[in-house]
């Protein structure tokens, strides 16, 4: 239950043309949204136009995770490009993000498999 | 004498985390599920980032978080002696928020994942939000 409380999120990020795959874990709420905030800024502001953000080891995810990642929504569709996300089927995680409604922007999806091509 | 505890923190970004497991601890113990705990984790978050991001703007100030064993179950409360809330009708309302960068979904995590859900504040003064949640009954012959 109290496994990862506390640890800073963790950003691992590959990037292939004008896709980046973004890897986070750990624990997405208000201490680490300026740190995944700037990261993801610094991919859109690059020219990168298809996100994927693999949120499938993220322990733990609240509203500040959340506008981090709607806000950076709006900033890549203002220049055409689109998130996906990738989410475990169920947990919190999971449930905070249907309760949110962002699915209706960022396709939750299983793996990378299922990321659309280019 | 029931099991309590407060804890009192300064309004740093860091110490949402330090509240939220704290509260977590204890609702373990009290014999919360571990989907239960989840909620409350969240709850709690949203709470106690409230009080970071909006009782004191510009200023340090004090997050005061209070746990109390209920019949059945957990009280959460969590004050501040901030700026308060204006309107708090319009504040819990879904996609409201001050802040373009947040959702305006804190107080709904709170009043979904809580069964019994108040605010109370005063501008000037500060606010305190308490939430009861109740443990899933054991499954019958359990």
């Amino acid at each position: 239950m109290l496994e990862g409380a506390g640890k800073p999120v963790q950003i691992a990020i590959r990037r292939l043309g004008r896709t980046a795959n973004v890897r986070l874990a750990g624990e997405f709420d208000l201490k680490a949204a300026p740190q995944v905030r700037e990261q993801l800024d610094g991919l859109i502001d690059s020219g990168s136009q298809r996100i994927v953000i693999d949120l499938r080891q993220v322990r733990f995810l609240d509203s500040s995770g959340l506008g981090v990642l709607l806000g950076r929504y709006r900033r890549i569709s203002e220049r055409g490009g689109s998130i996906y996300l990738l989410t475990a089927a169920e947990g919190s995680v999971r449930t905070v993000l249907e309760m949110s409604g962002v699915r209706q922007v960022m396709p939750l999806l299983a793996s990378e498999s299922e990321v659309p091509r280019a | 004498m029931t099991q309590y505890f407060e804890l009192a923190c300064p309004n740093r970004p860091e110490n949402v985390g330090l509240c939220r497991v704290a509260v977590a601890t204890f609702a373990a113990n009290l014999g919360f599920t571990l989907p239960e705990i989840e909620e409350i984790k969240v709850a709690v978050s949203e709470a106690v980032s409230n009080v970071v991001v909006h009782a004191y703007p510009g200023a340090e100030g004090v997050i005061a978080l209070r746990c109390d064993e209920s019949e059945g179950g957990i009280v959460i409360s969590v004050r501040d002696d901030g700026v308060g809330i204006e309107d708090v009708a319009l504040a819990r309302q879904a996609s409201y928020s001050t802040d373009p960068e947040r959702m305006g979904l804190g107080f709904v995590f709170m009043e979904s994942f809580s069964d019994e859900f108040t605010v109370e504040s005063k501008p000037g003064k500060g606010t305190r939000i308490e939430m009861r949640k109740r443990r899933e009954a054991p499954a019958e012959g359990a």
